[in-house]
């Protein structure tokens, strides 16, 4: 376009019939390739609201808090599966937040430089593991052990409180919150990880310099430097454990109530819509489909938040290196 | 350490043993997190070659899933399968994708570009089982059946933000300098992103699609709702529902028989060698691209 004003009328003469056509075409195919993906996102949102409207004008805004799934009395509310979005999320990110910032720590400053790549990338490849492979395992590895071992353990020392006073069990909250660790851990890690990455060696030595053991460094120049990183990595990280279906279907036995006892079975928005959804019909299908327009505003929220603060710590920064530049 | 924020570090307070503690405390354990999560990858890829290899024969990869859980099927019909879906995600998928990075890197405003690449974010954090439930209501629920194209349309939209991100930060590694040059040359624009932006960008851009279809291959939540009703026997027509590998392991792993278990560890293997063996090669063309590009 620009290189229309500089061309005289004999280089445009000289342009052939493919290039004249070409750049409005790969312009015109392009622009409508981007025009696709914001499309599909809208038609997700319609299709969901569309394909959950008669249980939305059936239950209303009550369906949130109503702790009932019975197909029987065709009596439907959310308020179960939100408790277990929220509990095994909260968990799994409790759990995962801390090991990546750890294991970031360890991949950025502590492990020798030959190991650095290598580890960073075994640690990747627990990302890429299938979900429902996770599940499976879930299953017939890690729930017996839950029953067997930790579950008895974590009840005979932590047994007052009511979280861990039930029966252990191999399916449960506790077994799909450490699934749903395993699956995120790796997530929030690559983005701690990269974060770390950017603090400058400068403010380090400075650190060491005067006298700081390197947790004191950590401490008081890569974690606050990398504050906006690691919230942000940790908000994508629940995201993802938000909208996990199939590994949290597998193992957290799909009951349809809420037990305190995080040894018990429960269910989630995602897991009850994987699990229910393919043998559903009228109301129940509508109603799994208000279960996804809930999932489907709290991940969308949850990921436009991270965004947001990743967006903005990378830009304060910036300014932040920008004033300390011009000061000296 | 809570009355010395980092000021007085100069000062000997007579503390140093124990801040040298907690330094040690916090570098064993940072190393112990790093050393977890490491074994953990080890022992879900252990059990899955361990339990999953004894049932693996050529038998099991080339014989259709019997009836009923019964001995002696395989999962042939379930690799076909998965390779027509995925095959055509990726056809939909990865030019859609390209041409949106083309979009965003060589032709929109920043404005505009900032803001297709929020939309795709947002498309990426969208739960695989809400594009699910999305492609039932479009395609499913007015046809009255599941088909595997239908579950292509939503490994497509799944692939497409993976596909169109990685795309834009390579497109944008791309030195300027070389698209400088041929403008300078006078070459048409379509012609300098065709014949040398995109090539130069070759091998990141293999790398994204790669790790898009690695992704994809596993997927089963859309799955689900979309071709898990299947017949017997090995299929390759779209508009039917067919079998995966997905599909066939959650399946198994829901049953209680033993048979199954080990079935489905079998699947297992072969999902994730193809998954892994995938990221392995993505990352070593991604690497060697780097190194020619000098980047």
């Amino acid at each position: 376009m620009e290189a229309g004003a500089l061309s005289t009328p004999v280089l445009r003469a000289r342009r052939n019939l493919k290039d004249r056509i070409g750049d409005p075409l790969l312009l015109g195919l392009s622009g409508l390739a981007a025009a696709v993906a914001v499309v599909t996102i809208g038609g997700i949102v319609y299709e969901t609201i569309h394909l959950a409207g008669p249980a939305i004008s059936k239950f209303g805004i009550g369906f949130v808090a109503t702790n009932d799934w019975n197909p029987v009395t065709n009596r439907f509310g959310a308020a179960p599966f939100l408790y277990g979005t929220v509990v095994t999320s909260a968990i799994a990110l409790l759990l995962a937040a801390p090991l990546s910032i750890a294991i970031s720590i360890y991949l950025t400053e502590l492990a020798p430089r030959r190991l650095r790549r290598p580890v960073a990338t075994l640690v990747d490849m627990l990302a890429a593991i299938p979900s429902v492979i996770l599940g499976l395992w879930g299953i017939l590895v890690l729930g017996p052990f839950m029953h067997g071992t930790v579950e008895p353990a974590m009840k005979s020392v932590l047994g007052f409180l009511p979280i861990f006073a039930g029966e252990p069990s191999a399916f449960g909250y506790l077994t799909a919150a450490l699934i749903l660790t395993i699956m995120i851990t790796p997530i929030i890690t690559s983005v701690t990880r990269e974060v770390f990455e950017t603090v400058p060696g400068d403010l380090k030595q400075g650190s060491y310099a005067l006298g700081a053991t390197r947790w004191e460094m950590v401490r008081q120049v890569v974690l606050p430097y990398s504050r906006a990183g690691i919230v942000g990595g940790a908000i994508l990280g629940l995201g993802r454990a938000i909208g996990e279906a199939i590994a949290v279907a597998q193992v957290i036995g799909g009951a349809t109530g809420i037990d305190v006892s995080l040894f018990h079975t429960g269910g989630t928005l995602a897991a009850q819509i994987a699990a229910q959804f393919q043998n559903s019909a009228g109301l129940q299908k509508a109603s799994l489909a208000y279960l996804g327009v809930i999932l489907l505003a709290f991940a969308v929220i949850v990921n436009i938040i991270a965004r947001l603060i990743v967006q903005r710590g990378s830009l304060r920064d910036r300014n932040v290196t920008l004033t300390e530049a011009e000061a000296l | 350490m809570s009355g010395g924020e980092g000021h007085a570090l100069l000062v000997d307070r007579g503390n140093l043993k124990k801040r040298r503690r907690v330094n040690r405390l916090i570098e064993v354990s940072s190393t112990l997190a790093a050393l977890l999560a490491v074994v953990v990858l080890l022992i879900v890829v252990g059990s899955v070659a361990l339990k999953g290899i004894g049932a693996l024969s050529l038998h099991f990869l080339t014989t259709p899933t019997a009836l009923f859980d019964e001995a002696g099927g395989g999962i042939s019909n379930a690799i076909v399968g998965s390779a027509v879906m995925v095959g055509l995600a990726a056809l939909m998928a990865i030019p859609t994708g390209l041409l949106i990075a083309v979009y965003t890197t060589e032709f929109a405003p920043a404005r505009i570009a900032h803001a297709v690449r929020f939309v795709l974010d947002i498309l990426n954090g969208v739960p695989t089982i809400i594009t699910g439930i999305f492609i039932y209501g479009l395609i499913v629920e007015p046809q009255h059946h599941q088909s595997a194209f239908a579950a292509s349309v939503a490994l497509a939209i799944i692939m497409l933000p993976i596909v169109a991100r990685t795309a834009q930060e390579v497109l944008g590694l791309v030195p300027g300098t070389l698209k400088e040059a041929a403008h300078a040359l006078g070459i048409a624009r379509w012609r300098a992103t065709v014949r040398i932006t995109v090539p130069t960008a070759a091998g990141g851009l293999i790398t994204g699609s790669l790790l898009a279809v690695a992704r994809v291959a596993g997927e089963t939540a859309p799955l689900i709702l979309l071709s898990a009703i299947f017949a017997q026997g090995v299929g390759v027509d779209p508009s039917q529902a067919l079998a995966s590998i997905p599909i066939f392991i959650f399946q198994a792993s829901e049953s209680p028989s033993p048979e199954a278990h080990t079935q489905a560890w079998a699947a297992a293997l072969v999902l994730i060698a193809f998954v892994l063996v995938l990221n392995v090669l993505a990352r070593a063309i991604f690497a060697r691209s780097r190194r020619r590009m000098g980047v």
